[in-house]
């Protein structure tokens, strides 16, 4: 067996193959944003603020019967190992595009025209799997900020690591294992938003790793919702009790 | 920051039109649902580069060329040469492209094929190391949309795989730890042709190859590489709407069926080539007979 997998089955940082990393959720962390969230998805730190609603600028971008969704992932020039040029990469640049595309079909855009919905992803700390911790992090803040939703996104990825398929692959096991597959999953609708893939898989596979990886986001947007009911229905709360006084 | 580029009302009511056909299983320019645009592959005509191919898949004209350099490589991988995939759509393409710096279009253009290239192990970078740390051959791979008229990602992939498979690049001899080039020149180590096929969502209805009128009102794209082995090696879904599992599941079984197909073509157009240096033969067969 390889250094990444271990006879019994039991992974490089002593999960199994079907455990996701500990995650913790917040809701409202930046006062100055209209929605904001904080999601720690193992060794990754991602604080997201969306900003809007609001006036395009420039105007010509605007679009007559919806806003435009506008999303930004990007990495300080420590969250890696060696220090990253804070000017935005080709790999950010992609990842920026394949988030608004994950993120696009869960909002309810044509309810605000001639408006821009602004996103900024900005990962602290990066672990393997950041652009999944961002889109779930995104769509928690994009709840909290209030916008009109169809669902939530939840995203993990899952892959290949010393020939097994398991879920949410971390930094090592994304740079030495076979594949790696990130989805982002609109758990309501049943509809994936984000399918890459880097690495070979067989055609079984390929399903059985797309699979797993929509039970992951299950398990993500159970969290999702934990998070957000425990900002607002304890808000709801004591506003109630404040009433009845 | 990026923005999604609208779509222009003339598109919106081809829309409508377009719907209707696909319902009945047919397309604007005739075609069925799963069948590529004739693809055409020229290998060959560009002397100064080290390989070059010519693609057209219908009016999507692209062209690509290999340069081959030696250069240092990566300190966390000494023995492994470089492959460095690029992409543009020149101004002259089409009346909505723009000279600048690449946007986030060709960025994305680049990396799916480069990914597709790098993640089949088509080439083997193990193999490029000349003097281990110090010296390994650079595979640059550079192309330029010429025509844009859709599907850019699958004729790009083309052409840079049939330059790949023609290229031929300067042969070292290591004499007391330096590098002397010979005249001889020798292919790249390949290992296996991996093949994309990109599909695109428009309703409920699948189809095969999109030509820039169907990019226009689809809702959601995918990029699928396969190898020789029929395995899925690259991944990328585009376009801001969803695609459910069991479709997700069809299109990979497409994929490899007529990657299958390409695979062939790709292999019948380079074939000459890397027998003898004459390029003239003409590769006019339509990859869905």
């Amino acid at each position: 067996m390889s250094r990444l997998m271990s006879e019994e089955g039991i992974r490089i940082d002593g999960r199994r193959w079907n455990e996701l990393r500990p995650v913790r959720i917040e809701v409202g962390v930046l006062k100055n944003a209209d929605g904001s969230s904080y999601i720690e998805f193992g060794k990754n730190k991602i604080v997201v603020a969306v900003y809007g609603p609001k006036e395009v600028h420039p105007k010509h971008m605007a679009l007559p019967d919806k806003s435009i969704l506008r999303c930004r992932y990007h990495m300080l020039p420590f969250s890696v190992e060696e220090r990253k040029n804070p000017a935005p990469s080709r790999r950010e640049i992609e990842i920026s595009k394949i988030t608004r595309e994950a993120l696009e079909p869960a909002l309810i855009l044509e309810d605000y025209p001639r408006t821009v919905i602004d996103v900024f992803i900005e990962v602290l700390q990066s672990d393997g799997g950041s652009r999944c911790a961002g889109i779930t992090a995104a769509s928690v803040a994009l709840a909290d900020a209030g916008i009109n939703m169809r669902d939530l996104v939840a995203a993990c990825a899952a892959g290949k690591v010393g020939g097994r398929i398991v879920l949410d692959i971390n930094d090592e096991e994304d740079k030495m294992g076979e594949a790696d597959m990130p989805v982002a999953y609109l758990p309501n609708l049943k509809q994936v938003s984000l399918l890459q893939l880097d690495g070979k898989l067989t055609a079984d596979e390929y399903r059985e790793c797309l699979n797993l990886a929509i039970n992951g986001c299950m398990k993500v947007y159970n969290m999702q919702r934990e998070a957000l009911m425990k900002k607002y229905f304890s808000t709801k709360d004591e506003e109630g009790g404040s009433v009845e006084d | 920051m990026s923005v999604k580029k609208t779509t222009t009302i003339v598109e919106q009511l081809r829309r409508a039109q377009m719907n209707e056909l696909l319902a009945l299983n047919k397309r604007l320019d005739g075609r069925g649902l799963k069948d590529h645009r004739e693809l055409r592959i020229d290998v060959g005509l560009i002397k100064k580069a080290n390989g070059s191919a010519l693609v057209s898949l219908g009016n999507t004209q692209v062209i690509a060329g290999i340069k081959v350099e030696v250069d240092e490589p990566f300190p966390d991988m000494p023995d492994k040469g470089l492959f460095i995939c690029n992409a543009e759509v020149l101004p002259l393409a089409s009346p909505y492209a723009e000279p600048g710096p690449p946007d986030e279009d060709a960025i994305e253009l680049a990396r799916v094929v480069d990914r597709g290239i790098r993640e089949s192990e088509m080439i083997s970078l193990d193999k490029l190391a000349l003097i281990s740390g110090k010296k390994v051959y650079a595979v640059f791979a550079d192309v330029s949309v010429l025509n844009a008229d859709g599907n850019l990602f699958d004729a790009t992939s083309y052409a840079v795989v049939a330059a790949l498979l023609t290229a031929r690049v300067p042969k070292y001899e290591v004499q007391d730890d330096r590098l002397v080039k010979s005249e001889e020149t020798i292919p790249l180590p390949i290992n296996t042709v991996p093949v994309s096929v990109t599909m695109a969502k428009i309703g409920n209805s699948i189809i095969v190859d999109p030509t820039a009128e169907e990019e226009a009102c689809m809702e959601a794209r995918i990029t699928i590489a396969t190898d020789e082995q029929g395995r899925v090696c690259a991944i990328q879904k585009g376009g801001s709407g969803t695609f459910s599992v069991e479709e997700l599941s069809e299109i990979a079984t497409l994929a490899v069926s007529i990657g299958n197909n390409v695979r062939e073509r790709i292999k019948n157009a380079v074939a000459p080539a890397s027998t003898n240096n004459d390029n003239d033969n003409d590769n006019d067969n339509d990859i869905n007979k």
